[in-house]
């Protein structure tokens, strides 16, 4: 029973790695092809740096990312705030299951349903390239609202609801009992949905590419155009260097995670 | 104090306005192109070109029901193997499960299909060992299996998180009251762990059902999903109507199907968010 399941463990793993793993070893190939390795090189990474194109994208997933995260995190706090000061259930409920749509729909529905909104609006205003950053930037902040938004409601809940009053008694203002209790309590789940509103940015493909005009790339929307054509192993570089980034910052934050956890417990 | 709560109701109107123009409308409009021709004016006939496709429905509800019972039949043992392993190998293998949760879906999709490909890396190794070269991309299974390595960690880690919070001592109990293993297992574990498989069948099947780029790339080019025909139609302005109409009534049948599971699983819904 305890190797079976060792065995079963290890098995799936190996399965869900692999491919990865051979996408990386791929990338150091001379050669094109995906079946034989040749010899190690790196220029499917010098091709890849020499283009001005994957750093433009770069920046462009970045900028992205950050101000769909910003604003998602601002708007979606203080929907929070209001919706936990709200008593009649049915409103919340409302505005709960509003808030939800597009993480229950499917990515490709979000994303043709703004797009025919920007379409036409786009023709009423009789704009001919309705599609581009700013499209981008609202369908971005409207898919990451609902988890900020899950994210900071429960930590309204773990707090003690008597802390702002019991700061007003000591003379706070409305405002500043906001800022000095309230704020610090939700702050932990602010961050989470900043953190999660950013990633899921930066992953973003399908709702991007229904949403974007052709000025505008990101990297998961270049990835796609590159794997599109004939692909060549440029695309297996870039792959292999987001992979490895997002490795360094996993171990990164579970590094400092695990040194937070040693202070919190002294 | 009425005051301060009026003040914290006023923070929730921009998100409330934002959901209104950039939530609701859009699905509005997604109604309203179904409804109507180029020109704007009503019509079903958008809807009448849904039989069409019904092949293509039929294709994906069977392809993403069946990547999801895969996904099920391996993510539970999985997640109940790594419930039951000590608490540091528990976390280490946690980790190893999220990280391609990380990872685009491109990226994933697109390394299988490295290793898939007629001479790919799989075909070449099997070649060096003196077995044929046989063809893999451009099948059914190679667009089922990539659903189900896409997607599984999707059903694991919800199920893992049930069974985690899970009490021992309620199947020690089923034990000492004489069930063996497999009837405490069905009897109690499993039945309360259904909240967590009801969440990771519906992080499943959804994404499942509408993906386009998975077909792409694992069907060679012949294998057409519900995603490829809706992807297809918005290239074009012309067809934006039709594919308005699939896309409705995909996102029915899907809010449909996941009203129906939620239903079961209500007392586990303490998030506040209630769902249609």
């Amino acid at each position: 029973m305890k190797t079976l399941s060792k065995v079963f463990i290890a098995l799936v793993f190996v399965i869900m790695y692999a491919p990865l793993a051979v996408l990386i070893l791929f990338s150091f190939n001379s050669s094109k092809s995906t079946g034989v390795f040749s010899e190690f090189s790196f220029r499917w990474y010098a091709e890849l740096f020499s283009s001005p194109e994957t750093f433009l994208a770069l920046r462009n997933t970045l900028i992205l990312a950050a101000s769909s995260a910003a604003i998602a995190t601002v708007i979606g706090t203080g929907a929070a705030i209001g919706i936990n000061a709200m008593k009649n259930k049915y409103v919340k409920g409302a505005i709960s299951s509003v808030t939800n749509i597009p993480m229950m729909n499917p990515d490709i529905v979000t994303g043709i349903s703004m797009m025919l909104l920007f379409v036409f609006i786009g023709g009423l205003l009789s704009v001919t390239e309705v599609l581009s950053f700013w499209t981008m930037l609202i369908a971005h902040v409207t898919f990451n609202l609902p988890y900020v938004i899950l994210s900071v409601m429960p930590k309204f809940r773990q707090m003690d609801k008597h802390l702002p009053e019991a700061a007003m008694d000591l003379g706070c203002t409305p405002l500043q009992a906001f800022f000095k209790v309230e704020l610090h309590s939700i702050l932990p789940g602010i961050i989470t949905g900043a953190v999660m509103a950013f990633t899921l940015s930066l992953d973003d493909f399908v709702i991007s590419y229904f949403t974007a005009g052709s000025s505008f790339q990101t990297l998961p929307l270049m990835i796609y155009s590159m794997t599109k054509k004939e692909v060549t192993p440029d695309m297996y570089a870039l792959s292999t260097i987001i992979i490895v980034t997002i490795l360094a910052l996993l171990i990164l934050s579970n590094v400092l995670g695990a040194k937070g956890d040693k202070k919190a417990t002294r | 104090m009425k005051q301060r709560s009026f003040m914290a109701r006023i923070c929730a109107s921009p998100h409330i306005v934002w959901a209104i123009i950039f939530i609701v409308a859009p699905l509005l409009f997604v109604a309203y192109y179904a409804f109507t021709d180029q020109n704007g004016r009503f019509t079903f006939s958008n809807i009448a070109e849904l039989s069409a496709h019904w092949e293509t429905f039929l294709l994906s509800v069977c392809f993403s029901l069946i990547a999801t019972a895969i996904c099920l039949l391996i993510g539970y043992p999985l997640a109940y193997a790594i419930s039951k392993a000590p608490a540091k190998r528990r976390s280490m293998l946690i980790t190893l499960l999220m990280i391609p949760m990380w990872m685009n879906l491109l990226i994933r999709t697109y390394s299988l299909m490295a290793i898939l490909d007629d001479g790919g890396f799989l075909n070449s190794l099997l070649g060096s060992i003196g077995i044929p070269e046989f063809h893999i991309v451009g099948t059914s299974g190679a667009v089922i299996f990539g659903m189900v390595y896409d997607f599984l960690p999707y059903m694991v880690m919800p199920i893992h998180s049930v069974l985690t919070k899970m009490d021992d001592r309620l199947s020690e109990a089923a034990f000492d009251l004489g069930c063996n293993r497999l009837e405490a297992l069905l009897k109690v574990t499993l039945p309360m762990s259904l909240p967590g498989i009801i969440s990771g069948v519906t992080m499943v099947f959804v994404p499942s059902i509408s993906t386009f780029y998975i077909s792409q790339k694992l069907g060679g080019g012949t294998i057409f999903l519900i995603g490829d025909t809706i992807e297809m139609q918005f290239q074009n302005p012309a067809t934006y109507n039709v594919g308005a109409a699939i896309s409705l009534v995909m996102m029915i049948l899907i809010l449909i199907s996941v009203a129906v599971m939620n239903h079961f699983s209500e007392d586990s819904d303490d998030d506040g968010g209630i769902i249609l």
